[in-house]
Formats: structure tokens, C-alpha cells, sequence
């Protein structure tokens, strides 16, 4: 049964000493009943407590790391069914898998193409997080190992049978990749080696009973980063395990299900990235992949982000004047709100058109033009509040404002906010800029 | 060790609404369409049957658009000059039911006329036999200017006339009341907005069984995440009882994904982006099948790869 959080405090050291980094021991108590937090925290908790609040103080689904040098993937610590609740913590990791059948060099260019792959969202570089290799053909897995491990540096899991991960571990040791998988058949030689190298172990079978028996053996044996394989399938039957996982974990808090899973998305004619893509909004900790191509993974990586950004918190960008092109005494001031994806879709337009321009950013509490109009945080009063705080009118000697064409109705208030100034308005969609740049003004 | 699935039992459900008249029902159409029903979150078929699979509706416009990808004129050909064709062509291409889009100019870039208007729904319905849903050009006037005639040249067909907004929708909502129509109830992602513009729109006396709401969404990448987690949020409302909320969702992903610049633009963007059609195509299909997770009822989409591929995860979804 669960503590509440008054329960936990009485089993804590009431010393109120910060060390923990909450204000004091009750708030740290409620994190704690919230799962929020781990009890490692506080470095005072006496060992009699520690065994009675292991079971409360432990979060409802394990976190699991993979990692190999600086790199680090972790899964789990999740709270909540939907995003909306809280937040999705922990971003499921995306691997590209190779296969030990392949040719040698075939491997080697894959790796090298996904390894060197960066793609800029929002002013974020987003990469791939490392590669599966899989034993189809155990004469040479070790070679096809060696020929990732060659050409990058980012965490790896191994698929293969006992003997086969056994080989593979003896060329990657020093590092914690995710070994897969264990089943009713070998998960005490798995077990052993998973114990030996300290690596996470995935863990599959038919069902959930025979998966949770699995489980506990393996946690008997001292295994206890562990990852759930949803199984294969079709969409609807890896939907509903996922879900079912989750609110076992979260709301029937079943230790032996408390654990991130493994999706493989492989399906042909694109359902690759719809099955990736159901398996980062429905609860996957690793999601591997067959192939690589930027068209793939860009949308991806930016679907991942988005699913995983804090609704409490919208991306923001420092309130302010931005210089575009380098804008001189002559050149335009187009008026934006300071949401990320607002912002950069505004400024790369301007940058991509060439066109010299300052970018005045409004403090809208992060919110997009028409959701800030709305919520009347983008009015005619903040965009000269923010016209004159950020003093504009010095840089300029013609004062031309340009406002986004979403908020043309605002024309009419911003003109008697600033005299003097020339109020137009823009087009709606960012896209529009460059040619509206180019001909209006 | 024996686990008990967890299984969600909900006090509410969503209605069902029935999109297009066939002849022996007052209109022409050869089927149509009923969605919602949803007792369930979305896919739980382990707890509850999903009676009405989401379904994809094709956008096509009077004429051929200047500002759409040109990804999409080349898929689409000679049949997006003629909106009887586009519509034979988007049936073709797996549609459920058929979005028909105004402009606010006609080819020649004039303002588009209500004659014009009548003709460009009436050449559809009479090439095509799917359900049909119309869209006015987006302002105000002239949306009532063309809707109001299209709604009584089309008596009785039970086409869902749009988009009804909270600045606009008394008089889409009456002529589509008097002549047997159905509306759409387009919000900006905002649960409460939602609800408002349902309540004034139902306040007129219109069944709420002939009312779609469009919550609106951001496309991948453009805020997905707010339209994703309002749907969500929605559902949620419909199920636990809160009579509002319980109408079936249509969002237009099409429109979104198509206007983001991965889409639109093929030159001078970086190479990580890739493929551009490929590129295009996923981020259609990936914002698409993202708001089906969430609850969608009615995808509306403007490429035909994308159709295929979110009707084929659809209908794996369906599979219990």
C-alpha cells in the first residue's frame, strides 16, 4: 500500500536541512508520496526507514539507463497516463538496428550515415541515440559489433541468444547496453550475464502473467533494470499492451510490471513511422527502427519533442529586439510573440528571404500569436509596452511596425498606442514573410 | 502470478452523427457515413467495441489552388482543375467522404459567387457519391454569402456545412437547421472555447446529433502538442458525462502539415530534412494518426499516399 505523505515524514529525519533540495522535510515527504522523487535524496534517511519506504519511495515504473562513454539513454520514472496530467518525463531513446547478416561495409556506412545526423529543431540539435545489432547470423556478430562500436559512440543494444550476448559483451565491456532478451527458456544464463556486466535486461513473454513471473525470478537473482517487450503485432494489439502496462504500473502499482518498454518498428511502405510514432505518444522507452533516412527521423525526433515538452511550460525565447540580416536605420520592425516555434518560424523565414529586418519579441507568456490574442496576452498595450522598453524607436528613423496578419484587428489600438509610428500588417502564416518582404515593403 | 487487466468503465459516451442522405433519406448520395459512438478511449477494445472506425475525408477545392505544394498539383493533375474530377479521383484514392473547400476568388481572381459556389458543390455531388462536407472561404460575409444558397440548392443532403466559429455561426447554423444540413464547430484549441460555441450553436435549436466540433490542431512540429493534449482532454470530458464534449471530433491535419514549410518547400532547406515528398508525407501521416490516437472521428487530408497510409493504421487499430 502506498504512504501518504504525512506517513513518510514521520520516518524522516525532520531536519528541515535543504540538503534534499526541497524547503523543508514535508515537501520532500510529498514529493515522495507523488513518486516524484527518489528517497536516495536525502542523505540522512536512517536504514530502518529506508527498508520501510523502499516500497513507497520507489518510483511506479523503474528508470533504466543504457550507456556507452558520455552517452546516456534512460527510460521510466513516468506519473501520468496523458501528458496533460504532469508531463512525460523521460523521452523514449530511438535506435537504428543493423543486422550481423549484413555485409561488413553495409553495417559500417549505415552507422557512420545515422551517427553523423543532426538536424536543427527550434534551435535544438536532434540526433539518433544509438544502434541495435542483432545476431541473425552468430558467426558474425562479433565482427558486426566491432564494426559499430568502429564507426560510433553512442549506447547499444545487443539481441541474440545467451551464448551470443555472452560473446558480444566480452567486446563491449566497460559499457551498459541493453541486452535482449530474456524468455522462460534462458533468463538464468541471461540473468547471470546481465548480473556480471551490470546491463539492463529486456525481458519477454506470451502474457502478462507469465511475463510478471519472469520478472520477479530475474529480481530474485539480483536483475532489476529490466525493460517489458510489447511483443510484435498490429498497432491496435501494441496499443492496447502498452496502455494496459502503464495503468498496472501507475494505478494497480504491480512492482513486477513497473518497468520501460521496447517497441520494434519495422513495418514496410511507411508504417515504420507510424508505429514509431504510436510508440512515442503510448508509453515506449525504446523504440528501434530497420532503417535509416532523414525524412524518417526528422519527423520523429520532432514528434518526440513535442509529446514530451511540459504543458505547464512552453518553450520560450527571451523577450527583446532580435537583429535579422543586419537591419540598419531603414529597415522594418516585424512584431512577434516569444513562443519557441513561433519565433524560429518568424526569424528563419526573415533569415531565408535576406531581406534586413529587426524582430521585435513580445513577452506573450509564451504563448503563439492567436493563443496569446485570445488569452489577451499579444494586445495593443504589450506591443508598445515592449516597443519602448526595448527601445526601438533609437535604432530607427523610419518607424514602420509591422504586425502578424492573425492580429490585423489590433491595427486600429496599436496606432493610437504609438504615434508616429507606421502600423501595417503582415501576412498570417510565417511563410508568407519573405515574399511579403519583398513586395509590400 | 495472475494479473487483472485494468479496465475503465465510463458514465458517458460520444454521440453518433450521420454524415449524407442517400435517395430513399431525401438526398443523393449512394452511402453514408455515421461516426462516434465511442463509449471508450480510443482503440481500448478490450474494454469496449469501437462501433464507428475514424474515417479520412479528402480536401479538394473549386479550382485549382495557387498556393498548395506543388508535391500535391502533380498528384493530383488535370482532376484539381475540375472539382467533379478531383472528387472521382479523391474517392479513387480511399476517401471516406469529400471536403469541398471554397476559395475566396474564382479562377479568373475574381470574388467567388454564390452561382459559382452552387455549381462547384452540385458538379461534386453529382460526380461523386460519398458524403460531403463543405467549407466557406474563411470570412465572414462571404461565407454566408455562399453557404446559405449551397444549403438550399442541396436540401436535405445532410452535408456538414462549415466552419462555424464563435464570430460566426447563427446564420450557417439556421440555413443548415432549415434545410436539413449538418455544421461544424471549429474552436482554437481550448476545451472551454469548445464547449461555448456547442452550447450557442445547440442554444439555436440545431440537434446535437447534426453538430461535428473541430478543437483545431497545430501540425507536427507547429504545436501539435496543444491540439493533442486539448483532444485528449476532450475525450476525457465526453466520457466522464460532460454533455458538450460528446460530439465527434474532425480536425484538419492536411491543412496544417501542408502549410509547414517541410512541406511546402522542396529547395534551399537543410539536407538533414531529406526526401522532400517522403518528408511531406510523413508529416502528414504522422500528424494525422497522432490525433486519431487521441480521439479523432473525421481526418481530413490533401495527399493520397497519406490516405493510404492512415487508413491503413486505422484499420490496424480496429483489430483488437
Amino acid at each position: 500500500m502506498a504512504l501518504s505523505g504525512i506517513q513518510i515524514y514521520k520516518m524522516l529525519p525532520k531536519t528541515n536541512c535543504k540538503e534534499c533540495g526541497f524547503p523543508t522535510c514535508l515537501a520532500f515527504a510529498m514529493k515522495l508520496a507523488a513518486k516524484q522523487v527518489e528517497l536516495s535524496a536525502c542523505p540522512y534517511v536512517s536504514e530502518e526507514s529506508k527498508v520501510e519506504l523502499a516500497e513507497s519511495s520507489a518510483p511506479p515504473i523503474r528508470l533504466v539507463s543504457v550507456k556507452a562513454g558520455e552517452f546516456e539513454v534512460k527510460a521510466g520514472n513516468e506519473t501520468v497516463m496523458f501528458r496533460h496530467e504532469k508531463t512525460f518525463f523521460n523521452m523514449p531513446g530511438l535506435f537504428l538496428r543493423v543486422k550481423s547478416s549484413m555485409d561488413v561495409g553495409e553495417i559500417k556506412e549505415m552507422v557512420i550515415e545515422a551517427d553523423a545526423y543532426k538536424v536543427n529543431y527550434v534551435g535544438m540539435d536532434l540526433i539518433v541515440d544509438g544502434f541495435a545489432v542483432e545476431a541473425d547470423a552468430e558467426a558474425k556478430f562479433s565482427e558486426a559489433i566491432k564494426a559499430v562500436r568502429s564507426a560510433t559512440k553512442r549506447p547499444l543494444i545487443l539481441i541474440g541468444n545467451d551464448s551470443e550476448i555472452k560473446a558480444g559483451m566480452e567486446i563491449l565491456s566497460g559499457e551498459t547496453p541493453l541486452i535482449c532478451s530474456a524468455s522462460s527458456d534462458n533468463w538464468e544464463s541471461m540473468a547471470e550475464i546481465a548480473n556480471k556486466y551490470s546491463t539492463p535486461l529486456v525481458v519477454g513473454a506470451e502474457n502478462f502473467d507469465d511475463l510478471a513471473d519472469l520478472t520477479e525470478k530475474l529480481k530474485s537473482k539480483g536483475c532489476e533494470d529490466i525493460v517489458l517487450d510489447l511483443g510484435s503485432g498490429h498497432l491496435g494489439g501494441v496499443l492496447a499492451r502498452s496502455t494496459q502496462l502503464r495503468r498496472l504500473a501507475l494505478k494497480k502499482n504491480i512492482r513486477s510490471l513497473g518497468f520501460p518498454t521496447i517497441t520494434y518498428a519495422n513495418g514496410t511502405n511507411g508504417q515504420d513511422a507510424v508505429e514509431a510514432a504510436q510508440a512515442i505518444e503510448k508509453y515506449s522507452g525504446f523504440i528501434v527502427l530497420d532503417r535509416f533516412a532523414p525524412e524518417l527521423f526528422y519527423p520523429l525526433l520532432v514528434l518526440r519533442q513535442n509529446i514530451y515538452t511540459d504543458p505547464q511550460k512552453p518553450i520560450q525565447v527571451q523577450p527583446g529586439i532580435y537583429e535579422i540580416n543586419s537591419p540598419d536605420q531603414d529597415s522594418p520592425v516585424l512584431v512577434t510573440t516569444n513562443f519557441s516555434i513561433t519565433y524560429f518560424s518568424v526569424a528563419n523565414e526573415i533569415e531565408g528571404s535576406g531581406m534586413p529586418v529587426w524582430l521585435l519579441v513580445t513577452d506573450a507568456e509564451g504563448m503563439s500569436v492567436l493563443t496569446a490574442w485570445a488569452a489577451g496576452k499579444f494586445d495593443s498595450e504589450r506591443i508598445a509596452k515592449s516597443v519602448k522598453e526595448f527601445g526601438i524607436a533609437d535604432k530607427i528613423t523610419k518607424k514602420r511596425l509591422v504586425l502578424p496578419g492573425h492580429v490585423a484587428v489590433l491595427s486600429g489600438e496599436v496606432e493610437e498606442e504609438l504615434p508616429g509610428w507606421e502600423i501595417r500588417v503582415g501576412p498570417r502564416e510565417a511563410v508568407d514573410i519573405p515574399s511579403f518582404l519583398k513586395q509590400v515593403l | 502470478m495472475p494479473i487483472e487487466i485494468p479496465k475503465d468503465k465510463w458514465p458517458g459516451s460520444v454521440r453518433t452523427v450521420t454524415l449524407g442522405a442517400t435517395s430513399g433519406e431525401g438526398g443523393t448520395r449512394s452511402s453514408t457515413l455515421t461516426v462516434g459512438g465511442e463509449t471508450t478511449l480510443p482503440f481500448m477494445q478490450f474494454e469496449a467495441s469501437i462501433p464507428n472506425k475514424p474515417v479520412v475525408a479528402i480536401e479538394i477545392k473549386d479550382h485549382k489552388p495557387e498556393d498548395w505544394s506543388p508535391l500535391l498539383a502533380k498528384v493530383w493533375g488535370d482532376a484539381m482543375s475540375n472539382p467533379g474530377d478531383w472528387a472521382v479521383a479523391a474517392e479513387k484514392a480511399g476517401a471516406d467522404l469529400i471536403v469541398l473547400a471554397l476559395s475566396v476568388n474564382d479562377e479568373t481572381g475574381a470574388q467567388t459567387t454564390p452561382e459559382k459556389a452552387v455549381n462547384a458543390v452540385q458538379a461534386v455531388l453529382k460526380a461523386c457519391g460519398l458524403p460531403l462536407i463543405v467549407f466557406g472561404p474563411g470570412q465572414v460575409d462571404l461565407d454566408n454569402e455562399l453557404l446559405v444558397p449551397i444549403s438550399e440548392a442541396t436540401k436535405g443532403e445532410r452535408i456538414v456545412l462549415g466552419v462555424c466559429e464563435d464570430k460566426n455561426y447563427r446564420t450557417i447554423v439556421a440555413t443548415a437547421m432549415a434545410n436539413g444540413h449538418l455544421v461544424t464547430a471549429r474552436t482554437p484549441m481550448d476545451v472551454n472555447l469548445s464547449k461555448q460555441l456547442n452550447i450557442l450553436i445547440t442554444d439555436m435549436g440545431m440537434p446535437v446529433d447534426r453538430v461535428l466540433m473541430d478543437p483545431t490542431t497545430g501540425a507536427l512540429g507547429y504545436g501539435i502538442e496543444y491540439g493533442y493534449s486539448v483532444m485528449e482532454r476532450l475525450r476525457l470530458a465526453a466520457l466522464q458525462g460532460d454533455a458538450m464534449t460528446q460530439l465527434p471530433m474532425i480536425v484538419t491535419p492536411g491543412f496544417e502539415a501542408w502549410k509547414t514549410k517541410e512541406a511546402k518547400v522542396g529547395e534551399g532547406v537543410p539536407s538533414s530534412w531529406g526526401d522532400w515528398e517522403e518528408r511531406s508525407i510523413n508529416w502528414e501521416t504522422l500528424t494525422a494518426v497522432s490525433l486519431v490516437q487521441t480521439g479523432a472521428d473525421i481526418v481530413v487530408l490533401r495527399h493520397p499516399e497519406s490516405v493510404k497510409r492512415v487508413k491503413s493504421a486505422i484499420e490496424q487499430l480496429m483489430m483488437a
